[in-house]
């Protein structure tokens, strides 16, 4: 419809540009926030919305991600096998015997599998946002979208350093603009929810129902 | 004369349960909304921010409409523009057609309720499921939705209840929100498992680098994103913004403005469809373009504002008119104050006008508006569109509510108050057979006692006084 | 003009519903102002601010009344409104008004001048008042251009609160709109009737005596309304209602 494209385009451009329009300043809004107070932040916001938010080391961490999937009765766990962090649960996983899955081919080979049979999905993260209780996911070859929105568990590692204050400080310093933006990026802030049934909360309605954030400091 | 809405306004009045209903709904949005906004001077500069990030936006549209066609072509996103919402339909229906789609699982959107994309696709044999919650429950019911941000807000818990039940009969009869939920998701689950294609809306769209933004909470619109292998995002020519670092201001304001919320549960950038080695998302993505009027009410720069809007529904819950009707009075797509500026504009004001007259210019929408659109005045300004003479049919429908009855009255009344010395007669008449004045004053008297006229006026009482005084 | 110079003389503009229905709120807004020390000036030839006109779309009529206003106030005067809904037709609408015309400069300079009633007695004045009547349960119902146009609430406020003997209750949904909105009380009567019902009961339910406002429009509409339920549904209970500026004058000459 490219004939609907020009006249849409001809009909804007025939509308004098109005005189007050400058340049935008812009401005990164940022909080002075320290590391100990990032992580509080992140954690209290992530909490108010039912989110699990464990703090843990990087010794540690998948022996107590292994904990928490146990106590919870799940059965398998679905990971990014070309990420180091996924092939270090699985490990620890397999010693539970919890099955670690890699998510390995295309979602066409595999789909009522993932949907029908997953408990749990494990990602890392490109960092978070504190004052949002945010987490910052960059969909990739490696790890794919749905591992984080399709199991109604969904496990992430989080870097304590990579918190950031705000969203604004988060694009500016890893340079979002400047790499270029993913397929899909993605802020999880929080367990999938719902009001519009009588404007009563309910949780895990299409997303996962739980969110737990492991939080290497 | 009764019209459609005056009919429409009549029967919301007179539903108790739904006033009720409305008032506690709109009472707790506010106090939500209130609370994330504890310092007023931060929140001033934000609003102030958000305006000029949208209204420089506009003042570019062109140019950034063309810039966003560019990225989202290199990143592999086909944009395919339409004037009106046949045109979009159509679009819509080819892109379906060619995949041989039969089952189209839609996340929110409102354009493709301007479109009614739903019935368009419907009778030509493409079902579409509504995934949201809420567009989920008023499909069932076979009704629009009433708000912007919340369609089923006119639903009482056990009227979805019985809606489930008659609907999925196996499924016990419950109103436990939780177990409610809980079907609704097995059930779209399976749909979102099978489906071959899914549709969006577009919350921001970014030029610099051709991203889709969509804010939600429930994770249906990931869910019809991702997982269909074709997507279609619709959505408003105005939706754009220049750069991404427009989008954390406008994230910061939009969830706080609707539902009192920090942030959504998800926010979704889409750049494009799935690279050679990414094992999912969808390998084709189209992005459908609609002016449907918008280009009209861009060319008039006061009334311009109104593109600006991001969709909170802010206007609409803080306005005294709505929570007294309900969105399905207006009769419209968009109902409260957006929708009394926006859908006079798009549909004419011949038709749609009375819209712009159904408030008392109270101006709750203007304060809470997060970029500053100033609702009142524009309500004003299509009034004076609605009954001008002197116009070159700028605005659609333009003089089409003018009455040459009213419009006497008017002129006479100008002339007396234009010249006081009649005025000053007519007053003082006024006041000396006040007696004879009609104490039934139609609709007015209906609830109230007439006001009653003074013995004497202001302006006599001093002549006397000033009289004494000398 | 800034607000801290205290003038010698101001003008004072009645509006067209104090003239014809409260002339008692006119005569005691000039007698506040007076009692201050201030030279009132009453132009005879006032007669309306032109906002019915403006609000039903009518623009040129509504200019043409405008026009002859504009005329009255040749002194660099102060210009002071006992209503909020008037006030900012003058000042916030009458620039736009005449933007373009050979006036607009004349109307930026009115508009520029203009002061709803109560946010000048504690703005301009520091009025200080002596409270002299009974204990008495009120409620004030901030008009909403008195609100949001204006931005004067805290100047009702203010003044209620010197008043020893007075309680100022609250009544719920505060700010919410009473109806009147002028034309649309005729245009919508429905509509209207359903907020001044709700309105006239969450005042009834503050445990009001007395219900003041700035704005004789919500007046007419609240008190209409409250006058018609007590003779119509024989509900006896019911504040009275008055405009701030009556009220005043009476509580602080001990009537």
């Amino acid at each position: 419809m490219s004939e609907a494209r020009h006249r849409i385009l001809q009909r804007l451009r025939r509308v004098e540009r109005p005189s007050g329009d400058e340049e935008l300043t812009r401005s990164v809004d940022r909080h002075p926030w320290n590391r100990d107070e990032k992580i509080e932040r992140f954690s209290t916001r992530m909490s108010e919305v039912r989110a699990e938010v464990h703090l843990t080391t990087k010794d540690t961490w998948a022996a107590d991600l292994t904990a928490i999937l146990l106590n919870k009765g799940v059965r398998n766990m679905v990971y990014a096998p070309d990420k180091p962090d996924g092939s270090q649960l699985a490990t620890a996983l397999n010693a539970a015997k919890i099955d670690s899955v890699p998510y390995a081919q295309s979602i066409e080979a595999w789909k009522s599998e993932l949907f029908q049979q997953m408990d749990a999905g494990f990602t890392g993260c490109r960092g978070a946002i504190a004052e949002t209780g945010s987490l910052i996911l960059w969909a990739d070859e490696a790890e794919p979208r749905l591992l984080s929105l399709v199991p109604p568990i969904h496990c992430v590692l989080l870097q304590a350093d990579q918190i950031h204050s705000t969203f604004a400080e988060a694009i500016e310093a890893q340079g979002w603009t400047q790499e270029g933006m993913p397929t899909n990026a993605l802020l999880i802030s929080g367990p999938s929810k719902s009001a519009d049934i009588a404007q009563v909360l309910a949780y895990g309605v299409h997303g996962p129902k739980s969110l737990v954030v492991m939080v290497v400091q | 004369m009764a019209s459609e809405f005056h009919r429409g306004v009549v029967k919301a009045l007179h539903d108790g349960a739904l006033r009720g209903h409305l008032r506690r709904a709109m009472d707790s949005l506010m106090e939500k909304r209130q609370a994330l906004f504890p310092d007023v001077d931060e929140l001033e500069s934000l609003r102030r921010r958000c305006m000029q990030i949208r209204a420089h936006a506009l003042a570019n549209l062109p140019d950034l409409l063309e810039q966003l066609e560019q990225r989202c072509s290199e990143n592999g996103i086909q944009v395919h523009w339409a004037e009106t919402t046949e045109q979009a339909n159509d679009l819509v229906y080819e892109i379906l057609q060619r995949h041989g789609v039969k089952q189209l699982v839609k996340g929110k959107s409102m354009v493709s309720e301007e479109m009614g994309l739903n019935h368009y696709l419907e009778a030509r044999g493409i079902e579409c499921l509504e995934s949201d919650l809420g567009e989920f429950i008023i499909q069932l019911a076979g009704e629009t939705p009433s708000h912007i941000v919340m369609p089923a807000l006119h639903k009482s818990k056990q009227e979805i209840a019985e809606l489930f039940h008659e609907k999925f009969p196996d499924i016990p009869y419950t109103d436990d929100v939780d177990e409610l939920t809980a079907a609704a998701r097995a059930i779209l689950r399976e749909k979102f498992e099978q489906a071959e294609a899914g549709l969006s809306g577009v919350n921001f769209l970014v030029a610099e680098t051709g991203t889709l933004c969509l804010v939600e909470n429930e994770g249906n619109g990931r869910m019809s994103t991702t997982v269909p292998p074709l997507h279609i995002a619709v959505t408003g020519i105005e939706k754009v913004v220049e750069k991404l670092a427009d989008v954390p201001p406008l994230l910061s304001l939009l969830p706080r403005s609707a539902t009192g919320q920090r942030i959504t549960t998800y926010f979704n950038m889409i750049s494009g469809p799935r690279k050679p080695d990414e094992k999912d998302g969808p390998t084709e993505v189209h992005l459908v373009l609609l002016d449907n009027g918008r280009s009209r009410i861009y060319a008039d720069e006061e009334l311009q504002a109104t593109l600006r809007c991001i969709r909170c529904g802010a206007c609409i819950n803080h306005c005294p008119v709505y929570t007294r009707l309900g969105g399905h009075a207006y009769g419209t797509v968009y109902p409260g104050p957006i929708g009394s500026i926006l859908e006079p504009q798009k549909e004419g004001l011949d038709r749609l006008g009375e819209l712009a007259e159904a408030s008392t210019l109270c101006g709750a929408c203007a304060e809470v508006c997060p970029v500053r659109i100033p609702i009142p005045q524009l309500l004003n300004r299509l009034r004076w569109e609605s009954v001008r003479q002197d116009g070159d049919d700028e605005t659609k429908g333009q003089g089409g509510r003018r009455k040459a009855t009213q419009a006497g009255l008017w002129q006479a009344w100008a002339s007396l108050a234009s010249h006081p010395a009649l005025y000053r007669i007519a007053v003082g008449s006024a006041s000396r057979f006040r007696r004879l004045l009609p104490q039934q004053l139609g609709p007015w008297t209906r609830v109230r006692k007439a006001p009653q006229i003074a013995e004497k006026p202001l302006r006599q009482l001093i002549e006397q006084e000033d009289k004494r005084d000398e | 003009m800034p607000s801290e110079t205290r003038p010698e003389g101001v003008y004072f503009y009645a509006t067209c519903l104090v003239d014809l229905f409260y002339p008692q709120v006119g005569l005691a807004g000039m007698a506040l102002l007076k009692r201050e020390g201030l030279k009132v000036i009453f132009p005879g030839d006032q007669t309306c601010c032109g906002q019915p006109a403006y609000n039903a779309g009518y623009r040129e009529q509504a200019r043409q009344v405008a026009a002859a206003q504009l005329d009255l106030f040749a002194k660099d005067h102060p210009i002071v409104v006992p209503s909020g809904s008037c006030a900012g037709m003058m000042k916030h609408h009458y620039p736009a008004l005449f933007a373009g015309t050979e006036r607009h400069s004349q109307a930026l300079a009115v508009a520029d001048r203009v002061w709803e009633l109560t946010a000048f007695l504690t703005d301009v004045l520091q009025i200080e008042l002596q409270d002299l009547g009974d204990p008495l349960k009120v409620a004030l119902h901030t008009s909403c251009s008195t609100r949001r146009e204006m931005g004067a609430a805290h100047a009702g406020e203010a003044l209620l609160a010197q008043l020893d003997g007075v309680e100022l209750v609250q009544q719920d949904h505060k700010t919410e709109c009473c109806g009147f909105g002028g034309t649309f009380a005729v245009k919508q009567p429905e509509i209207s009737a359903a907020m001044v019902e709700d309105k006239t009961r969450s005042l009834r339910l503050a445990g009001a005596e007395l219900v003041v406002s700035q704005d004789c429009g919500c007046l007419m509409n609240i008190g209409g309304a409250l006058e018609f339920q007590k003779e119509d549904r024989s509900q006896a209970e019911g504040p009275a209602t008055q405009h701030i500026a009556e009220f005043l004058w009476e509580r602080t000459r001990g009537q």
